[in-house]
This record gives structure tokens, C-alpha cells and sequence, in this order.
């Protein structure tokens, strides 16, 4: 941070804060790599989430999720007689704001790792950026595929840890034969609908007994649409709503469906982006029986859950505070960077990031998760219902853990790409039947 | 054409219905059933639900609604099952005898699905059929009819016998004719009066059976099927369309609730609020507030909520405009647009304060019963809470006209409005008078956010959704016309709901915003401009 | 020639204001690659890219300074015309990705192909060519402007009705932007380019020139701007802020003047969207968001409206303070910058510049 720039207000804070901070900032300045510092010096861990703005809702939570983490591995006495200092820093649910973040974590704070983002949009703003300064993220959240990169670990699920899955539940379990597939008109819907779409054809469903609707975000207004499915559900075949309505449009959309009478039994609606924390805003006495698809729940009875769920509370002082997939996700991505750290033996990104393919750490629902070569991990998928008192039961699971598959082969343009990281191939959109890695040409 | 896989899925469900019965046909003993509860497995379930609605057991329906309300418990020692009562008392699901000192820790309770759940729906139907409450029989019959399990046509017909309720009697009847209406063993005469009776009915799932007849039916009965089917489509279709207006209302209704606060202190005072839709967030917290109160200390007040949130809001976000207005805004008159600035820095502090101290995930605001779940009118399912928002909405409009109109606080502000140092030099202290215009703008924006809890997020981006639609239903009917307002509101709702299901919920927005922008290019003072020296600014 | 009129015609801020851009413009990029890092006099490498995006946020809100300070015309919409010019830039730079993109096709964008698409919308011919897609950064928010303009301007919208239009545009701009279907990427925008006239837009030399040519174009449109507003044209928009009608009474054709100057403006501000995007790399509908199109306005008044070298001080002020307070103050930021706002409109409603120079002349007027 120590910059020849003499004017704006920039400068006179940046340099306060280069007097005020420690001697690993100073040490940080010298570009030296970050073995060479002295024992002991606390290695910061980057928490890009917003915490402002929009996606504040959500975000918010991960970022105390992390604190509480960083917390525990110093009782633990750190990683390889290190403490870690978490930096925090707001990019208010601004998508250039993260990507000026980002950087400002990796250069100025040298972050050694950064866990953070929600939105895809906010993913694709910093991976730029991760890329060129080499540097590694964790993204906790479920999203539509299509995408690995080389410093990128994936810990949320890819559409077949859960839209897949789910839809063949509803197949077989209640024997859906008409689907809705309702979604905000944004990529990750898109893309997760077009997957389905093709998918529920190969299964036979027809054309006609399809319906896809797209909303804009933030939508408040769901008298027409919940009518609508009603009117399609009331053709006589079993209907099933397949949501990937997003974060904020979800209460109303469920406040309708509550009002309207569009009970589970009759016609179930299955959400991707619906978790415990999205419910704790809503009553959910009339949506019992409506599904969701995650790989990990909170009603979720493994000893893991209990423990992380007791901690969790006791950390954030709030003893009714819920827990939902993409904290799972972060505490699996912290673990595994932590065991990463230490089978390398340093913090240096290259290594770590060599050294997380492979690795296995427990997660909350009572298995192991594992680093695939196309960093993305291994996950049970779990379908809930939603109960009454606002937690979600599972009501199936699968029988093993399934591994997120980056490059959908459902889609037309991916389906010959597979990603490996593992030298010598180091490619994350090789394509099999060409026989060479793409974006190199 | 596409009958025939209809057909193919009726014969599968008479198939399937004739199955289930089957086995239920055979001396079952009822130990075997009951054990099924226990095997925690939901096709078990659902199997033992089925096969004990059928036994006969004057346990049955006791069985049937403990597993519904999760009061059924097994013990895996010995896979017992056990009744929970509501007082929490356990008694043995098979004699109904109390058993205290069965320990209620040691049970486990049977889990439901969504097909667990149609089975007991269909269950129910059947236990309850006799029961001594019209309206358990009239549920029961509708229950039957959607599961359209032919095999029960026999005890239908014996319930039908008995009847003396009226409108349970014509429940009874429709769901006889949904079942006979596919029969082909009924008479030519007896599926005609079938069909007749779910014409007349007119519903969705009328529309369904009447399109489901099979293809080898004879001709007169296909015919009047098809007959009576183009007749319910066209009824629906009215009823659609009637729906939509209403939906447009309601739509336009949350507009003008949003956005008559807007009205004041845009409209008449020339603020751009833009820390409106934080006023409307802090009614909306107040109600979370209130609730939680309520329910931590008077859970019996619980549906009366929202009246003691309405006022609380009002003076909540009342009084925050009013001390806004007298540290910010009143030194700001005559410069409209830096009031812009200084109520956006307003907004992002009130936003993170909320922030701060309610959490930034969204709170539970509960709605009281009388705003939970529709009704039916004429066909068309009216929601209770859009409902009373559109009743709330007219009742908060009269309200504003009234104070404008009749109060002398309403005279002294129109004053101040108009000239206001004519309004100063007949002695009106014009400075309260702005200041308390802006705080009953603000107070309304208040009790709009109680009414909007009812639907939307309460979370601290609740105002942000509100604000720049309200600035347009402002400038669109007339700044500074409250009936502007209220006309702009309630077309750009329908407009909106007219809309929607030709174009999709984003074209339609657009296309609204695109007919704003050209409508002012037409009348650049919106709908009802207003006239006169004032006009000019 | 018309260089030394302009000069002459500079007041003590605006000269310290070009003595400062044109030395940023080379120190910068110089101290960042000459400079070893670790030396006291090195620029990293991260602060070039958040000094170039200053510099488009600059320009953004001098282009607004020069219809709002100088002619009244507040618009709520700039963002709109600044994305537009972004997407153009944005458009360019996916079709020079060609087939190193991750599906390797050679025509359309990454996005496209997931979504199925099987051929190029008509809206992206040509824009693998620059020389076009530069064009086009002028062009759109210029059409835009000067449609918007010609109705708007003639059917005499003013005032808050003129702001709420312009907010309703980049409304329905960032809507139409969201929808997938209108093939720009939806949400997630355009991002992942490469390069930029065969330059990789991640080199460093890359940036420093880009942020050299964002100091530039700043330069140049304070140029063009002050260049307006002193010449006799300047006086009528001046005119026409003040006292529209009594202006047309004259004789004025004010609707031409606005019409203009609104133009010029809205090109200014396509630029300096261009410039951003690839220092940035990445553009999505959220820059049409309304709440962008407030802020540029917030900046030009915390700098001081009608100085144009506040505009781009204000600019360069809201943001490095966002930058520090995001960082220092993760949670508390927002209630810094709100009482920021709230305490420089009471407390110095010309804004910094303008404060600063009344109290100047003050001093000068005293003995």
C-alpha cells in the first residue's frame, strides 16, 4: 500500500492504516513470499461476502460462519503454528465492487485463501481476477455449472447434487407427470431449467405438459403465476413446480402459494434456492409438505450436525439461529483448505491448490466429502419437506455421495468437456472428443 | 387425440384403485396393519392408512388424524403405537385405552410425505363421511371426489340416502358423478345427469373429468361431454378474466398504498423523498416488533396484531419524518433536488441501522387468521389478505382526503401549499405545518408498511423494492393530485395484470415503464396536472 | 490556438485539476512499471486498475455536471448511457475472444452456447471489428440521448419530471438487460475477456495504458465540456437553467441547446463506460441499476455542481472513501457515507469545489 499517490483522502487513511497494522502488512509490502515470514505471524483468510445491498440476506450469515471457524482452528492453535486473522471487507452486494475486493484482498491484505461470493455474477466478476494473481476462493453455493476454474474450489452443489435428483424423486415418489419450472430469469435458472428440460424429455415427458415461466428478481406480485400453475395443475396429471425462484422472491411466491391453497399434497413445489434461513421469514404452517433440494439440512441427526449446530449458536449468541447448505459448504471448504495447508506444508496457493484434490473431510450429514480433480466435491443429496416449525425433514436421500459434475451432459455445448486439474493435463474444459483443452487454441 | 392417454390413465386408476382394495378385501388382521405404521417406511405408511380407513376400527379416524398432526409415535422396543394426545397424554393406538406410563421419550413419531398425505386425504374422506359435522362430511365428499377411487361409490350412495344438509348433498352428488361419469357399467341416463351435474358445477377439476371421458363411450354421452366441457372452458375463461381485474386491483392497490405517502411529501411538499421506502420498512419492523411482543406475552392477541401495529407504525415512521424534516430537510426548502442527496444518505443509514439491529435476514411477520388463505365467489378465489389490502387501501385514501379536507390542520397545509407567505403573515406557523405535512406523509408511509408485511419480505431492502415504482404512480397521475395517484396506481396495477400473461411478468414491466416515459413525453404534468400559477416551478 | 484560448480561460481549480490529471497520467503508469516492486515510489499494480476506474467514474460525472450544473437538466438515467457505452466496449471484447473461449466457439460467446443458442444475434455483427464497436460506444448512448432528448425536450418535460423519466429508462434498460432473451448475457452480464486489440487486457502494461487513456479521456472531456460552457453557447445553457422560459421568450430555441448539450453528454459518458469495462472486466445490467444513476449524482454534488472539476473530485472522493470504508468499516460503512451526504448538502450545499472557491474569492475580495 505504499503508493507515490500524495492526494485524496485514499492515501492519508491507507497510510494510517500501514502504521497501525502489523509487521506482517510491512513484511507483506516487500512482495516476499509468504514462507519466509517470521514464525507465528497471523496468515490472513480473505471473507468476501456483501454485507450490504441486496444480497446482505444471505451473505451476512456466511460471513459470521467464517469468523466462527478462524476462531475455532486458533484454539486449535492454528495451521502450521499460525494463527489466522480474518479480513473482512464489505463488497455491498455490488458485482465491480467484488472484483476491486477481491484484488484488494490478495494484494494489499495477502490473504492466503478467500471464501466468499454468492451470486453467480459476483463469482464470474472475481474469477478474473483469483486467476490472474493466482490465488484460490471458495464459493459455498449451489449454482448452475459450466464453469471451472484452476483456482476456483466449488463446495456448493452442481445442478446434478440437486436439481436432477430431485426431479427423479418426484418421479418415482409421487409420480409427477407435469412439471412447472418456475425461475427468476437469470443464468443459474436458465441453465438449470434447460438441463431439466432435456433431461425430462430423455425420461419422456412431453412438450406440452412442460411450462416454464421466468420472473424478474426481487418479484412481489405472484397472484398470476400461482394461478397459472394452478390452472396447469389442474389438467388432471399429477403437477409438480420445480423452483428456482431466487433468495427474495421466495416469501411472497410463498405467501400466495400459502393464500391460494396450493397445498403440497395436490400440487408439491421443490425449490433449489430455499433454505432454513429463507424460511425463518416465513410461516410455514400452510407450505408442510413442500420439498427442497440440498445436501445438507439442519434437522439433518449426525453427531457433526449436533456439535456444529450447538457451536454455531453458542457463537452467534442466538440460540433459535438456523444453519442451511451453504454454511455447511464453507465449514467442508474450510476444513479441507486447513488439511491442504498442512499436507503442503505451506500457504503458498500453488501448492495448496495442488494439494486439495484429494482431500476428505468429514461433512455435517455423517459422510466424507472429497476434493474431486475437477474441484468440485462429493455430496449426498438430500430432498426435505418442509415442516411446520420451519426446519426441513429429509424425506429421501441418496445412497452414496455424488460427484458435481462441472460440464452438464445434458447441454449441447458441454457435454464432451470433463475437467481435470491434476498435472499433467491442468485443464478445466478439456474436450474428449476433440482430444485437446479448450481456450488454449 | 390426446384423450386416449386420459384414458389409458382412468383404467389405470380404477386398475390401481381395484389393486389397493384387493388386498384390504382379505381378512386382514389388525395387528398387521397397525405394525406397518411402524416400519418406517412411508409406502408402508401409506398401505397401513388405506387398509385402516377400510377396517372398520373405531379407532380408525382417531389413527388417521393423530398421524396427520404428527401425534403418532411408535416404540421401536416392540413397535407399539401410540396415540399422542394434544395434552401430550399417550394412549395404545389399538384399544384407545390411556397409558401414562408408556414414557413419551422413548417414542418415535410416524413421518409423513406428500403421498402419505394423499392417501390420508383420501382416508379421511372416507372415516369421515359419517361424521356428525356437515362441514367434515362436506370436506369428506370433496376428499372422495378428488381421489376418484370408484370403489366408494357404494357408501356415497348411502351417504346421499341420509343426507339432510343441502349443500352436502350436492357435494355428495358431484363426487358420484365424477365417479360415474367415467363408469362404463352406469347407465346411458345415469352418466348424462353425471355430466349435467358437473357442468353445472363449472370448476377446474369438472373440466378435467369431463374431457376424461373414454373414447368407446356411446355417442350421445361423448357429445354431451363436449358440450358441457366448452361450456365450463368458456365459464372459466369469464372467470379468468374477472380474476385478472382483481389481481389488478390488488396489484394496484399495494402501488397506491406504496406510494400515497409518496404523494405527500413528493406531491404536495416537493421532497424527493428518496428515504420514503425506508419509512414504509420501518412500519413494516414495527410489526415484526409488535408480533413478537404479542406472542412473548399475550399469544391470544395474536390476530388482533395488526391493530396495535397500525397505530404504533404511523407514529414510528411518523415521528422519524418529523425529526428528519426538522434537522435535515427544512433547511433544504427551495432546493428540491438536494433534498434528493440528503434523503438518499437518510435511506442508506436507516437501511443499515435496521441492518444492525434486526439482523439483515428476513423477520417472520405472521398473518392473523382473517387474513389467511381465499374464499370462493362466484368461481373466482378471492385471497383474504389482498383483500383486506384493497379494503385497507380505500379506508387509508378516505382517511388523507378527509384530514386534507376537513381537518384545520388539512386547511392550514393546503395554505402553506398554496403561498406560503400569505399562509405566514395570517399567523399559521408554516415551519410545524411542514414539518407535520411531511410527518403524516411519512406516517402513512408507516401503516403502508404494516399492510405490506402481509405479503412481501420483511427485510431491511423491503423500501428499495417500493421506491421507484411509487415515484412513477406519483409523477404519472400528477405531482401533487392525490386523485392522480390513486388513478395512476390502480391502471398501472390492471395495466400490469393484463399484461402479464401475454407478455410474462419482465416484458410486461417493461412495457409499462416504456408507456410512462411516452405518456409523459404527451402530458409532461401527468394525469391530472395541476393548473394555475403554482403549476410552474 | 483553441488550447491556449481554453487556458487562458482557466480558473486557479481547474488548472491545478489539469496540472494534476496530466501528471497522474504519466507518473502513474511510469512508477508502476518502472519502479521495481518494494521500491517507495512503486504504484501496485492493483491500485492502477482502482485509480483507472476513478478516472471513468470522473469522467461519468463530469458528463453529468455538464447537463445538470449547466443547464438544469438533472437526469437520474446517466448510468444508463455509461452501461451502454460498457456493453458496446463489453461486446467487442467477447467477440475477440473467439475460439478461445471454453466451448472454443469461434463465433458466438461462452454464454450463448450453454443457453443453446445456435446463431449470432443480428445486435452483435460487427463487433468483432473495433474500429465498429468504438462507434457504437458513441453512438448508442448518443441515439438514446438524442431520442430521448428530442421528445422529451420538445413536449417541454422539465424538472422532476425530466429526473423520473431518465430514472424510468435505466429502469426498463436494466430490466430488458436482466432477460436472457435479449441475448446480452442476462444477469451475469459480459466477463472473462481476453484482449483488447491484441493486448490481454490482465497485462499490466495493458492497464497502465488504459488507465493513461481513462486520464486522458477525462482530460479531454473536461476540454469539451469547458469549452461549452464558456463559449457564447454556454451562457444560454446557463440561461436556460436559471430562467427557461424567459429564455425562450428571447428567442432561444432551448430545446435545441438541451438537446446538444444532453448529446454531447450522453457520448461522454459512453467513453467513459468504455473505459471501464475492461479495467473492470466485467459489465451486467446492474450498472443501468437507478441507484448507480443517483450516485453519479451524489458525487457531482458532494464536488460541487456546475464546477466540473468538482465532478470528477467528487468522483474520485465517494469512491476512495467507499474503498477505505468497505474495508475498515465492513459494517458501518453505510452510516459513514449517509451522514457523508447528509452533512455536505446542509453544511456545503456548492459542494467542495464550489465552497472552497467562494471562500477563495472571498478572501481575495477582503483586504
Amino acid at each position: 500500500m505504499r503508493d507515490t499517490l500524495k492526494w485524496g483522502v485514499y492515501m492519508q487513511f491507507s497510510r494510517r492504516r500501514f502504521l497501525g497494522t502489523t509487521a506482517a502488512v510491512a513484511a507483506g509490502v516487500t512482495l516476499a513470499a509468504p514462507s519466509i515470514r517470521a514464525q507465528g505471524a497471523p496468515v490472513k483468510v480473505g471473507i468476501l461476502h456483501s454485507l450490504s445491498g441486496t444480497m446482505a440476506i444471505s451473505e451476512t450469515t456466511l460471513k459470521d460462519v467464517m469468523l466462527m471457524l478462524i476462531e475455532e482452528q486458533n484454539k486449535k492453535g492454528g495451521i502450521l503454528g499460525r494463527k489466522l486473522e480474518a479480513a473482512v471487507v464489505d463488497p455491498a452486494s455490488n458485482w465491480p465492487l467484488f472484483a476491486e475486493k477481491a484484488r484488494e484482498l490478495i494484494t494489499a491484505q495477502k490473504c492466503a485463501a478467500t471464501f466468499g461470493c454468492w451470486t453467480s455474477v459476483s463469482r464470474k466478476s472475481v474469477l478474473p481476477v483469483f486467476e490472474e494473481l493466482n490465488s484460490i476462493l471458495f464459493y459455498p453455493v449451489q449454482y448452475e455449472g459450466e464453469e471451472s476454474s484452476k483456482n476456483v474450489f466449488y463446495t456448493g452443489a452442481a445442478p446434478n447434487q440437486q436439481a436432477i435428483p430431485a426431479v427423479d424423486y418426484l418421479m418415482e415418489s409421487e409420480k409427477v407427470q407435469r412439471w412447472v419450472l418456475a425461475g427468476t430469469d437469470y443464468v443459474y435458472p436458465r441453465t438449470t431449467n434447460r438441463i431439466l428440460e432435456a433431461y425430462l424429455k430423455l425420461k419422456g415427458v412431453k412438450q406440452e405438459d412442460i411450462l416454464i415461466n421466468y420472473t424478474p428478481f426481487g418479484h412481489s406480485d405472484w397472484q398470476t403465476i400461482v394461478r397459472q400453475i394452478k390452472a396447469f395443475g389442474g389438467a388432471g396429471k399429477k403437477t409438480a413446480v420445480v423452483s428456482t425462484i431466487n433468495g427474495d422472491a421466495n416469501v411472497p411466491f410463498y405467501k400466495e402459494l400459502g393464500n391460494q391453497g396450493v397445498a403440497a399434497k395436490d400440487i408439491p413445489v421443490v425449490a433449489f434456492s430455499v433454505g432454513e434461513e429463507e424460511l425463518a421469514g416465513i410461516d410455514t404452517k400452510p407450505l408442510v409438505g413442500h420439498l427442497a433440494a440440498w445436501n445438507y439440512f439442519m434437522s439433518v441427526d449426525a453427531p457433526e450436525n449436533k456439535d456444529f449446530i450447538k457451536k454455531w449458536q453458542a457463537f452467534i449468541k442466538n440460540p433459535k439461529r438456523v444453519t442451511n447448505d451453504p454454511m455447511e459448504a464453507h465449514v467442508i471448504g474450510f476444513n479441507m483448505w486447513v488439511k491442504a495447508v498442512e499436507k503442503a506444508g505451506t500457504f503458498d496457493s500453488e501448492a495448496v491448490i495442488d494439494a486439495m484434490i484429494g482431500v476428505a473431510v468429514p461433512n455435517l450429514t455423517g459422510g466424507i466429502s472429497t476434493m474431486m480433480p475437477n474441484h468440485h466435491i462429493t455430496k449426498p443429496v438430500l430432498i426435505g419437506e418442509i415442516q411446520a416449525d420451519g426446519q426441513i425433514n429429509t424425506v429421501w436421500q441418496t445412497s452414496g455421495l455424488v460427484v458435481g459434475d462441472e460440464w452438464s451432459d445434458y447441454l449441447e455445448g458441454s457435454k464432451d468437456l470433463i475437467s481435470d486439474w491434476r498435472k499433467p493435463l491442468s485443464c478445466g474444459n478439456f474436450n474428449v472428443k476433440a482430444g485437446k483443452c479448450g481456450g488454449k487454441a | 387425440m390426446n384423450r386416449l392417454p386420459n384414458f389409458l390413465a382412468a383404467i389405470a386408476l380404477v386398475l390401481a384403485a381395484f389393486l389397493c382394495a384387493a388386498p384390504s378385501a382379505r381378512a386382514q388382521t389388525l395387528d398387521e396393519t397397525l405394525a406397518r405404521f411402524a416400519t418406517d417406511r412411508f409406502p408402508d405408511t401409506a398401505r397401513a392408512v388405506e387398509e385402516i380407513a377400510r377396517s372398520g376400527h373405531p379407532m380408525a379416524l382417531e389413527i388417521v388424524e393423530a398421524l396427520t398432526d404428527g401425534r403418532l409415535a411408535w416404540r421401536p422396543s416392540d413397535r407399539r403405537l401410540y396415540v399422542i394426545g394434544a395434552d401430550g397424554a399417550t394412549r395404545a393406538a389399538e384399544t384407545g385405552k390411556a397409558e401414562p406410563d408408556s414414557e413419551a421419550a422413548g417414542l418415535r413419531r410416524v413421518r409423513v410425505n406428500n403421498p402419505v398425505r394423499q392417501t390420508i386425504a383420501a382416508a379421511l374422506g372416507v372415516l369421515r363421511l359419517n361424521s356428525a359435522d356437515p362441514g367434515q362430511r362436506r370436506v369428506a365428499a370433496e376428499a372422495i371426489m378428488q381421489s376418484r377411487d370408484a370403489t366408494q361409490a357404494p357408501a356415497l350412495e348411502a351417504a346421499l340416502g341420509r343426507e339432510r344438509d343441502a349443500r352436502v348433498a350436492t357435494a355428495i352428488t358431484l363426487a358420484l358423478a365424477a365417479l360415474r361419469v367415467v363408469d362404463p357399467a352406469q347407465p346411458e341416463s345415469v352418466r348424462l345427469a353425471a355430466i349435467d351435474a358437473l357442468a353445472e358445477r363449472g370448476s377446474r377439476d369438472a373440466l378435467v373429468l369431463l374431457r376424461s371421458i373414454p373414447a368407446d363411450a356411446p355417442a350421445a354421452i361423448r357429445a354431451r361431454a363436449e358440450r358441457a366441457a366448452a361450456g365450463v372452458e368458456r365459464h372459466l375463461a369469464i372467470l379468468g378474466g374477472i380474476q385478472n381485474l382483481f389481481f389488478g386491483l390488488s396489484l394496484g392497490s399495494v402501488l397506491l398504498l406504496a406510494a400515497i405517502g409518496l404523494a405527500i411529501t413528493f406531491g404536495v411538499m416537493g421532497i424527493i423523498n428518496m428515504a420514503h421506502g425506508e419509512m414504509v420498512m420501518l412500519g413494516a419492523y414495527t410489526t415484526f416488533v409488535v408480533q413478537e411482543v404479542l406472542r412473548a406475552h399475550a399469544p391470544s392477541l395474536f390476530d388482533w396484531s395488526l391493530l396495535f401495529a397500525l397505530p404504533l407504525a404511523f407514529l414510528v415512521s411518523g415521528s422519524v419524518g418529523i425529526a428528519i424534516e426538522r434537522t435535515i430537510i427544512r433547511y433544504l426548502y427551495g432546493r428540491p433536488l438536494e433534498t434528493l442527496l440528503a434523503t438518499w444518505g437518510v435511506s442508506l443509514a436507516l437501511q443499515q441501522a435496521v441492518r444492525t439491529i434486526f439482523g439483515s435476514s428476513n423477520r417472520e411477520v405472521g398473518n392473523p387468521a382473517f387474513m389467511t388463505g381465499s374464499f370462493d365467489l362466484f368461481g373466482i378465489a378471492l385471497t383474504w389478505s389482498r383483500l383486506w389490502i384493497v379494503v385497507f387501501t380505500i379506508a387509508v385514501f378516505a382517511f388523507l382526503l378527509f384530514v386534507i379536507r376537513y381537518t384545520d390542520f388539512g386547511l392550514r397545509m393546503r395554505a402553506v401549499v398554496q403561498n406560503r407567505a400569505m399562509a405566514g403573515s395570517v399567523g399559521i406557523r408554516t415551519n410545524w405545518i411542514d414539518a407535520f405535512t411531511f410527518g403524516l406523509g411519512s406516517g402513512i408511509a408507516g401503516i403502508a408498511g404494516v399492510a405490506l408485511s402481509q405479503i412481501d419480505n420483511v427485510s431491511p431492502n423491503l423500501g428499495q423494492g417500493y421506491i421507484i415504482d411509487s415515484f412513477m404512480v406519483v409523477v404519472f397521475g400528477g405531482v401533487g393530485s392525490l386523485w392522480g395517484t390513486l388513478v395512476a396506481a390502480l391502471s398501472l396495477g390492471v395495466a400490469n395484470k393484463l399484461l402479464e400473461p401475454v407478455a410474462g411478468a419482465v416484458l410486461g414491466k417493461i412495457a409499462i415503464l416504456v408507456f410512462i416515459i411516452l405518456f409523459i413525453q404527451k402530458r409532461p404534468r401527468g394525469l391530472f396536472a395541476q393548473k394555475g400559477r403554482t403549476a410552474e416551478s | 490556438m483553441i488550447v491556449q484560448r481554453l487556458a487562458g480561460r482557466l480558473g486557479l481549480s481547474e488548472r491545478i485539476f489539469v496540472a494534476v490529471v496530466v501528471a497522474l497520467c504519466v507518473l502513474v503508469p511510469l512508477a508502476n512499471l518502472v519502479f521495481p516492486p518494494g521500491s517507495p515510489f512503486h504504484v501496485s499494480n492493483a491500485s492502477v486498475v482502482l485509480y483507472g476506474k476513478w478516472m471513468t467514474y470522473a469522467l461519468l460525472a463530469l458528463s453529468l455536471d455538464l447537463v445538470w450544473g449547466y443547464c438544469g437538466i438533472l437526469s437520474l438515467g446517466h448510468g444508463a448511457f455509461f452501461a451502454l457505452g460498457g456493453y458496446a466496449m463489453g461486446m467487442y471484447l467477447m467477440r475477440s475472444i473467439g475460439t478461445r473461449g471454453v466451448y472454443g466457439n469461434a463465433i458466438l460467446p461462452d454464454f450463448m452456447v450453454f443457453l443453446n443458442w445456435k446463431e449470432l444475434p443480428y445486435a452483435w455483427y460487427f463487433f468483432d471489428w473495433f474500429g465498429y464497436a468504438m462507434l457504437m460506444v458513441m453512438f448508442v448512448p448518443g441515439l438514446l440521448a438524442f431520442v430521448l432528448g428530442w421528445f422529451a425536450f420538445r413536449s417541454r418535460v422539465t424538472g422532476v419530471y425530466l429526473s423520473i423519466i431518465t430514472q424510468a429508462v435505466t429502469f426498463a434498460l436494466q430490466l430488458s438487460f436482466f432477460r436472457n432473451d435479449m441475448g446480452f448475457g442476462g444477469n451475469n452480464g459480459l466477463t472473462d475477456f481476453k484482449d483488447l486489440l491484441g493486448f490481454p487486457v490482465q497485462a499490466q502494461s495493458t492497464r497502465a495504458v488504459l488507465f493513461a487513456l481513462s486520464a486522458l479521456a477525462l482530460l479531454g472531456g473536461f476540454a469539451i465540456a469547458k469549452a461549452i460552457v464558456s463559449s457564447k453557447l454556454g451562457l444560454v445553457l446557463i440561461a436556460i437553467r436559471d430562467a427557461e422560459t424567459r429564455t425562450r421568450f428571447l428567442g432561444y430555441r432551448v430545446e435545441r441547446f438541451k438537446l446538444f448539450v444532453f448529446v454531447v453528454s450522453a457520448v461522454m459518458a459512453g467513453i467513459a463506460g468504455a473505459l471501464y469495462v475492461p479495467q473492470v472486466g466485467i459489465i451486467n445490467p446492474s450498472e443501468f441499476s437507478p441507484a448507480n444513476s443517483i450516485e453519479a449524482v451524489i458525487w457531482v454534488a458532494v464536488g460541487g455542481r456546475g464546477t466540473l472539476t468538482g465532478a470528477a473530485l467528487g468522483a474520485v472522493l465517494v469512491n476512495a472513501s467507499k474503498t477505505w470504508l468497505t474495508a475498515a468499516l465492513p459494517t458501518l460503512w453505510l452510516f459513514v457515507l449517509g451522514a457523508l451526504f447528509i452533512l455536505v448538502t446542509l453544511f456545503l450545499p456548492k459542494g467542495i469545489v464550489g465552497t472552497l472557491g467562494a471562500w477563495f474569492a472571498d478572501r481575495r475580495g477582503k483586504p
